[in-house]
C-alpha cells in the first residue's frame, strides 16, 4: 500500500509539473499585460506538433527540442505582435473572443498542414526503459525526466524572477504596471519577451508530452482547463502560486482518481462505489479550487498585493 | 415593409419548394447529410467514416443504388452541443432526410432524436448506445456497426477462451464506457477484481496503471477509443505492464492507428471484432484495395462501416428508386440486400445487426505488427436489449 501510495504520489508530481510549464506562461501573461489568452493551449500543440514533425523528419532528437521550442517561441511572439498588441485596452471578453479565435485558427492551420491522423513520437530509446523506484515498483524514466526537467525549470525562473533585471521589471509589471510605464520602461518589449518566454515554456510542456500522451489536433484545449484551475488556485501573476498551485492540483488528482474509488469501495457495493467515485475524483479539483477561493479569494501567493 | 416582402418572398420559396419536390425525384441528387467527428482526439475515426463512405459514392460514379447523391460532411467538434446544432442546420435548411456518421455515443443521443422526432432517418456506421436498441428502438434508427455492448460482449467471451479469470475493466465515464463495462461483464465467467471509470478528456493515465499493477489482475480489459486509446495504450507499455499483465480487449481499443502509435510493445495483445482488414472475402479485399489506393494507408475498422453503411443505404435505395420516404426505405433497408465486408450481416428485432465476432492477434507478419485473425468468438450473435425493442 504505502509503495502505492509513493508510486501515485510520483505520478501526481509529474502531472503537477506539466501544468506547472503551461501555467507559469499563462499566469505571467495574465499578471503582467492582463491578458486572458485561450490560445495558450494552442501555443502546447504547436510545440508538440513541431517537435513531432522533426523527429519523423530528421531522427534527431536534439533537433525535435529546438524545433519545437523554437516553433512555439516564434508563433507566441508573433501573435503578441500581430494580435494581442491591439487588445491590452479593450475588455476582456474582447480578449476571449480573439483568442478563442487563435484556437480555431491554428486547430485548422494544423489539419491543413498535418491531417487529423495524430502523429506519433516515440520515447527516445534510452528513456524508454523504467527505474526501479522503490523494491518492486518501475517508473518510466522518460516520466521522471519530466518531473526533473519540470523542477529545473521552476528553478530557473525563480532566479530569472527574482535575480535579474529581467525579472525585477517582470515582478514590478505585475504589481503596478502603470508605474514601470511610467519610469521609462520600454514595456512593449517587455511585454514580447513575456509572452515568448510563455510560449516557449508551453512548447516545452507539449514537446514533452508528445511521447506520451498523443500529439494530435485539439490537445491543447483538453489541458488548458486544468492550467486556468492552477493559476486560479496560485493566485494571478505568481510564479510561486503557479508551481504550488500546479503541484497541488496534479496530486490532488491523481490522489483522488487513484484512491476515493478504493476507498468507496469498502463502504458501498463496487458499482455505485466506482461510478461515485469516478464522479467525486472528476470534480475533486474544481472543489479544491472553490475552497482556496473561499478562504483566500486572491489565490494562494497574490502578485498583486 | 421590409418584414413583409421577406415574408412573401420566403412562401414564394417555399411554395416553389413544394412544387419542385416531384421533380427532385428524377434529377437533383439526393442530399446525405454526414455529421462525424474530424477534431480533437477522435478526429481520425470520423475521418475514416467519412473518406469511406465518400469512396463507396465514388466507386459508384457518384451515386448510391443508382440515385445521384449529394454528401454533406459536417464536423461536430467532439461536442454534443455542435452536433446537434448541425443537425437542426441540417433539418430545416437543407431539408436533409437521411443522416449518418456519429462516432460517439454522446453526441448521437443528442442528433439522433431530432433527426427521428423530423421524420428523418438515421443509419449508425458506429455509435450504437443501448437507449436505441432497447425499449427507445426506433423504426427509422439503424445500426450497422453493432450495439456498442455486444462489441464487448465478444471481448468478455474472447476472455473466457483465453482464460483470464481475474480481470481489471475500465472505460471513460460516458454511455458508450458504462455500455462497455456491462457489456464485458455480460458474458465474463471470471472475477472482475477491480472496476474503474476514467474521464473522457483524460490525457494521462499514471493513476489507473499504478491501480492495475498493484491489483495484479489476470489481463486488463479497457476501452478507450481513438486518441485516448493510444495514449491508454503507450502509457501502459513505457510502465512497463504489457510484459506481465495482458490485454484483451475489444476493437476500438486497437485499430490499425492505435497500433502504429503504440508500435512493437502492442505484440500479444488479444482483441476482438467484427470485422479485420486481412478478411478473405471479395467484398472486404475489394474495399481494402480501393481504399489503400485512393488514401495511401489502411483503413480501421471505422472505415469498414462506413463503407457498410454507404453499402446498405445504396441496397435501400436501388430498391426504392431513391426514395427516402420511411415506411418504403424501411422495408428496403430490412432486407439488408448488401455483400457487406464482414461477410454475414442480417438486422435484427431492433434493426441491429446479428453477427459473427473474431478473435484478433497483434503480430508479427513479415516484420511488420498486423492485426492478424485468429478464429471465431461468437456466431450470429445480436445484443441483448432486442428483447426489449417492440417495433
Amino acid at each position: 500500500m504505502s509503495t502505492l501510495v509513493a508510486e501515485q504520489l510520483l505520478n501526481g508530481v509529474q502531472l503537477g509539473v506539466m501544468l506547472f510549464l503551461l501555467a507559469a506562461g499563462l499566469t505571467l501573461v495574465f499578471g503582467i499585460m492582463g491578458v486572458i489568452n485561450l490560445a495558450h493551449g494552442s501555443l502546447y500543440m504547436i510545440g508538440a506538433f513541431a517537435a513531432a514533425a522533426a523527429a519523423r523528419a530528421t531522427g534527431s532528437w536534439g533537433l525535435a527540442l529546438l524545433a519545437g521550442l523554437a516553433a512555439a517561441g516564434v508563433v507566441g511572439m508573433a501573435i503578441e505582435l500581430l494580435v494581442l498588441r491591439r487588445l491590452y485596452a479593450r475588455d476582456h471578453l474582447d480578449q476571449v473572443l480573439a483568442t478563442f479565435g487563435l484556437i480555431l485558427f491554428f486547430n485548422q492551420g494544423i489539419v491543413m498542414l498535418f491531417g487529423r491522423q495524430p502523429l506519433f513520437m516515440q520515447v527516445p530509446p534510452w528513456l524508454g526503459g523504467s527505474v526501479e523506484i522503490l523494491p518492486g515498483v518501475p517508473y518510466p524514466a522518460y516520466r521522471l525526466l519530466i518531473i526533473a526537467v519540470g523542477l529545473a525549470v521552476a528553478v530557473g525562473l525563480y532566479l530569472l524572477i527574482q535575480h535579474t533585471r529581467i525579472g525585477m521589471l517582470v515582478r514590478a509589471g505585475a504589481t503596478h504596471r502603470e508605474m514601470v510605464r511610467a519610469l521609462g520602461v520600454d514595456i512593449r518589449l517587455l511585454y514580447t519577451l513575456v509572452f515568448g518566454l510563455g510560449a516557449l515554456l508551453a512548447g516545452l510542456a507539449g514537446l514533452m508530452a508528445g511521447p506520451v500522451y498523443n500529439v494530435s489536433v485539439g490537445m491543447g484545449e483538453q489541458i488548458l482547463i486544468l492550467t486556468f484551475v492552477v493559476v486560479v488556485i496560485g493566485g494571478i501573476g505568481s510564479i510561486r502560486g503557479a508551481l504550488f498551485g500546479a503541484l497541488l492540483v496534479g496530486i490532488t488528482d491523481t490522489l483522488l482518481r487513484g484512491f476515493v474509488p478504493g476507498l468507496l469501495r469498502s463502504a458501498l457495493p463496487p458499482d455505485q462505489a466506482d461510478a461515485l467515485g469516478a464522479s467525486l475524483s472528476s470534480m475533486g479539483v474544481y472543489l479544491l479550487m472553490a475552497v482556496v477561493l473561499l478562504v483566500k479569494p486572491r489565490g494562494l501567493f497574490p502578485a498583486h498585493a | 415593409m421590409k418584414r413583409r416582402s421577406l415574408l412573401a418572398a420566403s412562401a414564394a420559396a417555399l411554395a416553389a419548394g413544394r412544387l419542385a419536390t416531384p421533380a427532385f425525384a428524377q434529377g437533383a441528387p439526393l442530399k446525405v447529410g454526414l455529421i462525424t467527428t474530424l477534431s480533437g482526439p477522435g478526429g481520425y475515426l470520423g475521418e475514416d467514416i467519412r473518406d469511406a463512405f465518400l469512396l463507396a459514392v465514388e466507386m459508384e460514379g457518384g451515386k448510391l443504388g443508382g440515385q445521384a447523391v449529394q454528401v454533406m460532411v459536417e464536423d461536430d467538434g467532439f461536442r454534443p452541443g455542435q452536433g446537434k446544432s448541425v443537425a437542426e442546420r441540417f433539418l430545416r435548411n437543407e431539408r436533409i432526410k437521411l443522416f449518418t456518421g456519429i462516432v460517439f455515443s454522446n453526441i448521437l443521443g443528442t442528433v439522433a432524436p431530432d433527426v427521428l422526432d423530423a421524420d428523418g432517418i438515421y443509419v449508425s456506421p458506429n455509435a450504437s448506445p443501448s437507449n436505441f436498441a432497447g425499449r427507445e428502438c426506433h423504426r427509422n434508427f439503424y445500426s450497422i456497426a453493432w450495439q456498442n455492448d455486444s462489441l464487448h460482449e465478444s471481448a468478455g467471451e474472447l476472455a473466457n477462451k483465453l482464460g483470464y479469470r481475474r480481470m481489471f475493466i475500465l472505460a471513460p465515464n460516458y454511455q458508450a464506457g458504462r455500455d462497455a463495462l456491462t457489456g464485458f461483464k455480460r458474458l465474463f465467467k471470471g472475477q472482475v477484481v477491480q472496476e474503474v471509470y476514467t474521464r473522457l478528456d483524460q490525457t494521462d493515465y499514471a493513476a489507473e496503471l499504478a491501480q492495475i499493477r498493484a491489483a495484479a489482475p489476470d489481463a486488463v480489459f479497457q476501452f478507450h477509443p481513438g486518441g485516448l486509446g493510444i495514449g491508454f495504450m503507450r502509457q501502459y507499455a513505457q510502465a512497463g505492464l504489457m510484459a506481465n499483465v495482458p490485454q484483451c480487449v475489444a476493437a476500438p481499443s486497437m485499430d490499425s492507428t492505435t497500433l502504429r502509435a503504440v508500435g512493437d510493445a502492442a505484440e500479444g495483445v488479444n482483441l476482438s471484432s467484427h470485422w479485420n482488414s486481412d478478411f478473405d472475402n471479395p467484398a472486404s479485399r475489394r474495399f481494402v484495395d480501393a481504399f489503400r489506393t485512393k488514401y495511401n494507408r489502411l483503413p480501421t475498422y471505422y472505415g469498414q462501416q462506413g463503407f457498410d453503411t454507404a453499402l446498405a443505404i445504396a441496397a435501400a435505395l436501388r430498391q426504392t428508386n431513391g426514395s427516402v420516404d420511411p415506411a418504403t426505405f424501411r422495408t428496403a433497408m430490412l432486407k439488408a440486400d448488401f455483400q457487406s465486408t464482414r461477410g454475414k450481416f442480417r438486422f435484427g428485432p431492433n434493426q441491429h445487426p446479428i453477427q459473427d465476432w473474431y478473435a484478433l492477434k497483434v503480430e508479427r507478419v513479415g516484420g511488420q505488427l498486423a492485426l492478424v485473425t485468429k478464429g471465431k468468438v461468437l456466431e450470429d450473435h445480436g445484443d441483448a436489449y432486442a428483447a426489449q425493442c417492440r417495433l
